[in-house]
């Protein structure tokens, strides 16, 4: 093999696991803060990618209705809830913060004709993406983590393989089973000696890297962030100070449907993506959690760009194999994590 | 026997019972805290001291009337609206967040303040630091690398931050070498001037009726004594409760 | 176990039976076939009701041991012309090793690990099948032969449909017979007592890796039949989404009972056959939308009903009024030969335990004798449990010799500690809250029994089974609970749970006994009944190492008292001495003059 293949190969294993690693990331953050082994993450990768086709090609995004569904769902729980305790005062910021942004959302995309929708400038439907599946994250925590927030992580996890089942499915009712790409960010590629990179893996590592330095500020800088961290590391410590598990668990999975859209929309330039490609995309995030002990940031992201890495020059040797290699991998990372991580057993029920 | 001249109760409770399953760990227990007054709940391990607080903050479930500032808190009340009323509690495992620096722990301490947009934390952490000169030092530090006795002053200039009305106090000595013992308890009294009410629950009984205004005996989750502390600091019942020394009780 | 009237349960079980029976008989061909995959899968999600349900372990990927089963005997019996049963034995070996060495690696990982692995080498088995060429790549193999039994070949699925149901009954009888017995038990306490059964003698690691296996097996053998039922096989039905499915079926059918699988099986099957037709009409495209379906049923079933449909249906039949009858007379079990009294037992020395950079116990010394009562005493936080756990190898202490009965003991596993003659009880009471009194205390004679998981399964160790039940009734007796021994142990006052602790750990026959706050909960004349059960104990020869709270009660029964704070040990004595002892009285009730 020459030089070229290999840095070819490289460059495509690091595009690959710098989205690997946003989404490893994410699902350490969730899991610290929810106890939620978070394996819906890759459908808000292939939802980020494909409402965003659907916006490009002037269609309203089935995503769409499924955020003014969940609003309305949560809205009357928590009406409901309100109004038995009498608490009145705090039914306008129920439906607002629940409701609010999909209905605008719905509004104004239906509002637009097919073709100025298709026509808006690149940044405002990427925008719009983001508005439509960001607000999925905190709506399906209140939904379907909330009520069983105290539940042990194995029930937590069983719930969280029914939702990325149902996420599927409704993946492709939402989009169909064909595949869609979206236009890059910019054309054209720059040469770098014997290099050659295209703009849209540009786009990739830059976004990353900067993604990556914004929540290292979250987490180090703001009192919302340490709160979040306050939640992972001693869930009665932060309780007793004011820091409400529920609304941690909102920002986290908020933060992660970010997470996971923006990687959607990130990569579908680079390859097509269908209603169900997320969950391959997400578990290959997941073996780089795993390697990181789903505790360690900097380790996960490590090892998710160890996982793009290896994918792509076994792809080279072994094409077929792709997928055998590299989720066999996990095998000898878990002989590795059971031979150092010594913690007595968490009793539960 | 409330007299006009008396200062107002902060928390009044009736007859609180407190059950984990069918067990009852508390039984009809009753306690009043005036308003910056220290009250101590002694009695032996196991007595259901924990349960009490742990109620108190909204972490179990309880039966009975809690009466906080002059309003009714009933057990749906959960933890956050109770520390954004004022209520606080130390917890006997201090529930530190141990990789976090001893800053950003007192900070968080005034999270709820914070977020209801009452933004004065670096004032009071520069009055946490007057009290605990100690946590200035190793402010730096991550907490999980304090002493003992310097993480139990951090569990407590945390709750500070929150600028408690009621403080909480869960075995404050618990672990802890006798000097450190002192230099905490000297701290608990000071904190007497600043106004703020503080139940103090303490295996360690005569520290706590020294600095205590008037103290309960709990044992087998009932209150089986009462009265000022330098009364009850006298008591014989009291050494008996401990080291069984003495009487026999009937079931 | 014939009984003379026939209950409803009974009557609706031989309902059940007959129309298995003589469905194919009169049924449409069609729901022959249903019923024939119900059975498939049922024998799939009984191998999780053992797993998830009952062991607390949680696979993703039993689709995979599935496909092992079929893809084994697949190639052998086309390649190479293998008759059907010698694949069989083939796929159950090959699926055997591939579990324990899968099992190896992974149970020893806790909670979430196992489950995230199974999806890994569920995925990578189910593209392994795929992409190799000679197992037909994505295509598949065909001209799989049938089955033949007694010379009749199994040609149509509704003789196929005799053999399938067969299996499953019989897997269900023999998993409902391995739970029922003293492996079952230790299996049982799995989830949620795995410090409680190694202390009674379980290798739970060894219990969590035959669960595992036969979960694998009961896979490994649906996917047999699947092949030669199917005659071809592709990768599909074995991918990563079928083995979401199978735990979908075990979780709603009731992950914890036998017949959840079944019910399981059946309403997912059957609702999925309906689905297929409604979802795509009704959405006018094509695709799986069932799974949108079973995703919102099992959120919904985990939130509400964590236990699945079958209590519900069991409540619905009118239940039986269960005679509780008394626990068959058996010959007692061999009893172990008891030291002479004044034997030391026990000898610890130089025991220090750190935690981090926490130590919680600092060169402590104490010793125990056959036939006396040792107290230890301390305030909160003193090291007093965590001593326990050192000298029953719970937590092993990190410097220190501890020898028991002559014999070094540090670092020794706490099941083989036990073996020894040691037995203990818990502060934190450690019981199988929603098993019986009398099971509970059964689990600790466990090692006063030998029958393995086999026997258990065919009911050969019967004798032995009512020896070990006989034993723990005797105890239950011995300390007064004799009418709570039906009762589901989390039923029990706090007080009452901690003396079930002390006739578990009797049932062990042990000649040191390891009480952590006996007393604690119990009220005065329960506490008296206890003082004279211990001083009883003592004068059958048996050591007594006590923690205890209660003064009266430790200074009006223990011959020595040891003082412990801060970890060390402040005093030792007599009880007398140590009451007048202005050290322990100044660590008991404190003071900063």
């Amino acid at each position: 093999m020459d030089l070229q293949i290999l840095l070819l190969l490289g460059q495509d294993g690091l595009t690959n696991g710098a989205i690997y690693a946003l989404l490893a990331l994410a699902l350490v953050l969730v899991f610290a803060v929810t106890r939620v082994i978070f394996l819906p993450q890759g459908e808000f990768v292939a939802y980020g990618a494909l409402t965003l086709a659907a916006i490009q090609a002037g269609k309203l995004p089935g995503t769409v209705w499924l955020a003014v569904i969940l609003g309305i769902a949560v809205v009357l729980i928590d009406g409901g809830l309100a109004l038995k305790s009498g608490n009145l005062k705090r039914l306008p910021r129920i439906v607002l913060g629940n409701l609010g942004l999909p209905l605008v959302l719905l509004g104004l995309i239906s509002g637009l004709e097919a073709e100025a929708l298709a026509a808006l400038a690149l940044p405002l439907q990427i925008l719009l993406t983001l508005g439509i599946v960001v607000p999925l994250g905190p709506l399906l925590y209140r939904l379907v983590f909330q009520p069983i927030a105290e539940a042990s992580s194995l029930v937590l996890l069983i719930v969280a393989v029914a939702l990325h089942m149902t996420l599927i499915g409704l993946g492709l009712v939402f989009f169909g089973a064909e595949g869609f790409r979206t236009q890059p960010f910019s054309d054209g590629a720059l040469e770098i000696g014997p290099l050659l990179l295209q703009h849209q893996t540009l786009w990739i590592l830059f976004a990353s890297a900067a993604l990556i330095a914004v929540l290292y500020v979250l987490f180090e800088r703001t009192v919302y962030g340490k709160a979040l961290r306050a939640t992972a590391l001693n869930r009665t410590g932060a309780r007793l100070m004011g820091i409400s598990t529920t609304m941690a668990g909102k920002l986290s999975l908020g933060l992660a449907a970010f997470i996971g859209a923006l990687s959607g929309v990130l990569v579908s330039p680079m390859t097509t993506l269908y209603y169900d490609s997320g969950f391959l995309i997400g578990l290959k995030g997941f073996v780089g959690a795993i390697i990181g002990g789903l505790a360690s940031y900097p380790v996960a992201a490590l090892g998710a760009v160890l996982v793009g890495l290896l994918e792509s020059y076994s792809s080279f040797y072994a094409s077929a194999f792709k997928e055998v290699i590299v989720f066999t991998l996990i095998i000898p990372v878990l002989v590795w994590r059971s031979l150092t991580s010594h913690h007595v057993e968490e009793e539960e029920e | 026997m409330n007299a006009a001249h008396e200062p107002k109760p902060v928390l009044e409770v009736s007859d609180l019972c407190v059950a984990y399953g069918k067990v009852e760990a508390l039984h009809k227990v009753s306690l009043r805290i005036r308003e910056g007054e220290i009250v101590t709940v002694i009695g032996p391990n196991g007595a259901g001291k924990t349960t009490l607080l742990s109620a108190l903050m909204g972490l179990l479930p309880y039966r009975g009337e809690v009466a906080y500032v002059g309003h009714n808190l009933d057990a749906h009340v959960e933890v956050e609206e109770r520390v954004g009323q004022g209520l606080t509690l130390v917890p006997e495992k201090r529930e530190l967040f141990a990789e976090m620096s001893v800053e950003d722990n007192l900070l968080l301490g005034a999270f709820h303040r914070y977020r209801s947009g009452l933004r004065d934390h670096a004032q009071t952490m520069e009055e946490v630091f007057a009290l605990f000169p100690r946590l200035k030092e190793r402010r730096t530090q991550a907490a999980g690398t304090l002493s003992g006795g310097e993480r139990q002053m951090l569990a407590m200039g945390r709750a500070l931050m929150a600028k408690p009305k009621l403080l909480m106090l869960d075995e404050p000595s618990l672990g802890l070498a006798p000097l450190i013992i002192k230099e905490i308890f000297r701290i608990v009294a000071e904190l007497k001037q600043t106004g703020v009410s503080i139940l103090l629950v303490e295996q360690n009984a005569r520290a706590a009726l020294q600095v205590a205004d008037y103290g309960y005996v709990l044992e087998t989750g009932e209150v089986s004594l009462e009265g000022p502390s330098h009364e009850l600091a006298d008591d014989p019942r009291v050494i008996e409760t401990y080291l069984g020394l003495g009487g026999k009780k009937t079931a | 176990m014939m009984s003379a009237k026939l209950s409803p349960a009974r009557a609706i079980l031989a309902a059940f039976l007959l129309f298995l029976v003589t469905g194919p008989l009169w049924l449409p061909e069609f729901h022959v076939t249903l019923l024939n995959y119900i059975g498939l899968y049922g024998l799939v999600a009984l191998g999780l009701v053992l797993l998830t349900g009952v062991g607390g372990l949680t696979s993703f990927g039993q689709a995979a041991f599935v496909g092992l089963g079929a893809y084994t005997t697949a190639y052998l019996t086309t390649a190479y012309g293998v008759s059907p049963w010698l694949t069989l034995l083939a796929g159950l070996g090959l699926t055997l090793a591939f579990a324990l060495c899968l099992g190896f690696i992974t149970l020893r990982l806790s909670g979430h690990f196992l489950p995230l692995g199974t999806i890994a080498w569920g995925i990578s088995l189910y593209f392994l099948f795929g992409n190799l060429e000679w197992l037909g790549g994505h295509t598949g193999m065909t001209g799989i032969p049938a089955v033949s039994l007694f010379g009749l070949e199994l040609k149509d699925s509704r003789s196929f449909f005799y053999l399938i149901w067969v299996v499953l009954l019989g897997a269900m009888l023999a998993t409902r017979n391995l739970l029922d017995s003293r492996e079952g038990r230790a299996i049982r306490a799995l989830k949620g007592g795995t410090v409680m059964a190694e202390a009674m003698g379980v290798n739970t690691a060894r219990s969590k890796i035959v669960i595992f296996t036969v979960a694998a097996l009961y896979a490994c053998v649906s996917g047999w039949l699947y092949a030669h039922l199917q005659r071809f096989v592709n990768p599909t039905p074995f991918s990563i989404n079928q083995g979401v499915e199978f735990l979908f079926m075990a979780v709603i059918g009731g992950v914890a009972h036998v017949w959840g699988a079944v019910v399981g099986a059946g309403l997912i099957t059957v609702l999925k056959q309906w689905l297929q037709d409604l979802l795509p009409e009704l959405l006018g495209q094509s695709g799986n939308f069932e799974v949108i379906v079973f995703g919102l049923m099992m959120i919904f079933v985990l939130h509400r009903a964590r236990n699945g449909l079958w209590p519900a249906i069991a409540r619905l039949v009118p239940a039986q009024k269960q005679e509780r009858h008394a626990v068959a007379a058996a010959e007692p079990l061999p009893r172990r030969q008891m030291p002479a009294a004044g034997t030391v037992l026990l000898q610890a020395e130089g025991v220090t335990k750190r935690f981090g950079g926490l130590v919680a116990n600092k060169d402590m010394a104490l010793t125990v004798q056959a036939g006396e009562v040792m107290a230890l005493i301390g305030p909160n936080g003193a090291g007093k449990s965590t001593m326990f756990n050192c000298i029953s190898g719970v937590n092993p202490p990190s410097e220190g010799r501890i020898s028991f009965l002559g014999q070094p003991v540090a670092g020794l596993e706490a099941r083989d500690i036990a073996r020894l003659g040691l037995s203990r009880t818990f502060q934190h009471v450690r019981l199988l809250s929603g098993m019986t009194v009398l099971e509970n205390v059964a689990i600790g004679a466990h090692l006063r029994g030998r029958h393995n998981y086999l026997a258990a399964g065919l009911r050969l160790e019967r004798a032995e089974e009512a020896r070990l039940l006989a034993e723990a009734a005797r105890q239950i007796e011995r300390v007064g609970l004799a009418e709570h021994m039906f009762d589901a142990a989390g039923s029990l006052a706090l007080g009452k749970q901690r003396i079930v602790e002390i006739a578990r750990a009797l049932a062990a026959d042990p000649c040191l006994l390891l009480l952590d706050e006996p007393a604690a909960g119990l009220r005065y004349l329960e506490k008296q009944a206890l003082a004279e059960l211990l001083r009883k104990l003592r004068g059958e020869g048996m050591g007594i190492l006590l923690v205890e709270h209660d003064m009266d009660f430790v200074m009006g029964l223990a011959d020595r008292v040891v003082v412990m704070e801060f970890g060390e040990k402040l005093a030792e004595g007599l009880p007398e001495e140590i009451q007048k002892n202005p050290a322990v009285l100044e660590a008991y009730l404190g003071g900063v003059e």
